[in-house]
């Protein structure tokens, strides 16, 4: 066995024993320990961390600085929104919502209507996003746009989706959609069935962590990394880097996607609040925090910072926004790798201590696209 | 016809504001590289400067013109600061000055949420501005000529200011060949903060312009930072010409396209419309060879 394979049966055992823990942590202590409030908050901040697994890959493994996760959050999150009205208003015989009875709308939106089968509104909420960004990808990265315009563009495009929502009144506009009562049949006022949303959110999490391990670990994922260093390079060995960034964007998207619509359920509301600029700027700082370049780093991150800003802002609303502030400039400006870059750097302090090693390779930091 | 001149003349209007807003980051976007998220912020600056001279001074004719010049100082200091207290660190990351701006926006925000009050607050127009002016059968807004006027002069004093002071010479050395300039004996760290201070004074004095046509909120900058942004790519990086002919296309397109449909899609069609151009010419209208972006 080589050291690398060595590393690597190694390394596959721990994340095995991790996965484990993380089971243990959600699925047992969890519940037993925090109450329903809690639960349904943690739940949304899974959402988050599933959110900040793609931006992980598409950031910090590719290099590609997307700021607008929030579309493809937000077009999950809205699908869902309008399926779970739409089954609501069926179950009461209504033909329309009753935010647009309100509004005096009597005649179901046509782009609506798909939505009230349960089949093609999950089909969409996993076909959409991706296909966007597919779209937007094949358009931006095959032209070799990259960098600054890269991230401007994926700015304009949340922004663009935030202006459109706010003024289309048939879809709740500034207020967004909120008043679910159900979700696939079960009703969302019973606790137990509120549990069960919060088990579904962890167990996507997790799946979506393996998904993306499996995606590092692979030639893929060295590719991808390769693209974000070096990119010429890889194009001189024959490979277009712009279907591997595509790649990468689109499953950032597709997870994005996925954790809009776990979001609408858990939180009760959806509006272009949470999904415009700033907010999907904001989905990056759990991230940086965390790790952008590890697997496991934008995870707890985002998780942490969603804690921080509701125990924070329950007490000092203004305050947080200065220490949102102060995370973006202190994190991104003087730690980039995040908290997990004191992890190898305490083992690089431990190494020089202990007699030299040399069929490691140095852990440097990587270069910044 | 009246219509079409009245679409024209919302579109011009609407492309002044735009170049006033883009001119300064096409300074530091353009010719910098870097990505300050903080100029939406500037901008804001701009429009409460106006709000607190017009407090201080009675006369709403003169606090106008005083504030575009103070206005320009308090927008060129906070520039100066931030790019002496972070982006001098952090000129070989320009994703991550996007990022170390976007905090330093989110912390003026907040401030001056502190300071002055969420609610929006009002500027009066002077005296000299209210009313309109009839061209072609069609009554202009007197403030709306004024901005073009304060556009067109802003280009001007910059497209001079480059071309014939010493300063400008500096500037344009040090984007062309940071170390040949260097060197020749060009300080390239106070050219680096003389280009950061115009750049963020050109955006206060947007937002002085703004107070003219809506009120002032904390949040006024941001929505003006992502067209901004938008016209600079368009434009092409550190090029004038390029973003005075993609501020007034945006701002015509956008007038245009939201005559035969709403305020809303107008912006979702002015958005792909600039994806689609990007195709033909990813590096804008307008390139030269600069320190390229990432």
């Amino acid at each position: 066995m080589t050291t690398i394979q060595r590393l690597r049966a190694n390394s596959s055992w721990k994340a095995l024993g991790g996965f484990a823990i993380a089971a243990i942590v959600l699925f047992v202590l969890a519940p037993a320990v925090l109450t329903d409030f809690r639960l349904s908050l943690l739940a949304k901040f899974l959402c988050f961390a599933i959110v900040a697994v793609g931006i992980g890959l598409a950031w910090g493994r590719g290099g590609m600085l997307t700021l607008g996760q929030g579309v493809f959050f937000g077009i999950g999150a809205y699908i869902m929104a309008m399926h779970l009205q739409l089954a609501d208003a069926a179950k009461t015989h209504e033909a329309v919502p009753e935010f647009m009875t309100i509004a005096g709308v009597d005649r179901l939106p046509s782009y609506w209507q798909p939505f009230a089968s349960a089949p093609v509104a999950l089909l969409a909420i996993l076909v959409l996003p991706a296909a966007i960004a597919a779209v937007l990808g094949f358009g931006v990265f095959k032209r070799r746009v990259k960098g600054a315009y890269f991230a401007i563009l994926s700015q304009a495009l949340a922004a663009a989706l935030a202006i459109l929502l706010t003024g289309q009144q048939t879809i709740g506009g500034f207020t967004g959609l909120s008043d679910f009562h159900a979700f696939f049949g079960f009703r969302l006022d019973d606790p137990v069935n509120r549990r069960m949303l919060f088990f579904i959110a962890a167990a996507t999490l997790l799946i979506v962590v393996a998904v993306a391990r499996q995606l590092m670990r692979s030639r893929y994922g060295e590719l991808l990394v390769a693209v974000r260093d070096q990119e010429e390079r890889v194009r001189f060995l024959g490979y277009d880097p712009a279907n591997i960034k595509i790649v990468a964007y689109v499953v950032a998207a597709f997870f994005a996607g996925i954790a809009g619509a776990l979001f609408t359920p858990i939180v009760g509301i959806i509006s272009p609040a949470d999904i415009g600029v700033v907010p999907s700027i904001a989905f990056l700082i759990g991230v940086a925090i965390g790790g952008r370049t590890t697997l496991l780093g934008p995870v707890l991150g985002a998780v942490g910072v969603a804690w921080a800003q509701t125990t924070f802002s329950e007490h000092f609303p203004s305050a947080w926004t200065y220490f949102q502030g102060a995370l973006f400039i202190v994190v991104v400006g003087f730690i980039p790798a995040g908290l997990a870059g004191f992890g190898p750097m305490a083992r690089q302090l431990l190494e020089r201590l202990r007699p030299a090693r040399t069929d490691l390779p140095a852990i440097t930091e990587p270069a910044e696209a | 016809m009246d219509v079409l001149v009245g679409q024209l003349f919302t579109g011009l209007s609407l492309g002044s504001i735009l170049l006033l807003a883009a001119l300064g980051l096409s300074l530091t976007f353009g010719q910098m590289g870097v990505i300050n998220m903080a100029h939406g912020e500037f901008i804001m600056a701009g429009c409460y400067t106006t709000y607190v001279v017009e407090q201080l001074i009675s006369a709403t004719g003169v606090a106008l013109i005083v504030s575009l010049f103070v206005g320009f100082l308090v927008g060129g200091l906070l520039g100066a600061a931030l790019e002496m207290g972070l982006i001098r660190w952090m000129y070989d990351r320009p994703l991550d000055t996007l990022l170390v701006t976007f905090g330093v926006g989110l912390v003026l925000q907040q401030a001056v949420r502190d300071i002055f009050g969420a609610p929006a607050k009002n500027v009066v127009a002077p005296h000299w501005l209210t009313g309109g002016l009839t061209i072609a059968g069609t009554v202009v807004p007197k403030t709306r000529i004024f901005i073009m006027v304060l556009a067109v002069a802003a280009v001007i004093a910059l497209a001079a200011a480059l071309e014939t002071t010493p300063l400008g010479r500096r500037i344009r050395a040090v984007v062309q060949n940071r170390s040949l300039a260097e060197t020749s004996g060009v300080s390239s760290r106070l050219t680096d903060v003389s280009t950061f201070f115009i750049g963020s004074g050109l955006a206060a004095v947007a937002g002085v312009a703004l107070t003219l046509i809506g009120s002032t909120s904390p949040t006024i900058g941001q929505s003006y930072l992502v067209d901004a942004f938008l016209v600079v790519v368009i434009g092409g990086l550190g090029q004038i010409k390029g973003t005075v002919i993609a501020a007034f296309a945006m701002g015509l397109l956008n007038s245009f396209v939201e005559y035969s449909t709403t305020a809303t899609v107008a912006k979702v069609i002015v958005f792909i419309v600039v994806v689609i151009f990007l195709q033909a010419r990813p590096q804008g209208l307008f390139t030269v060879r600069t320190r390229s972006l990432a």
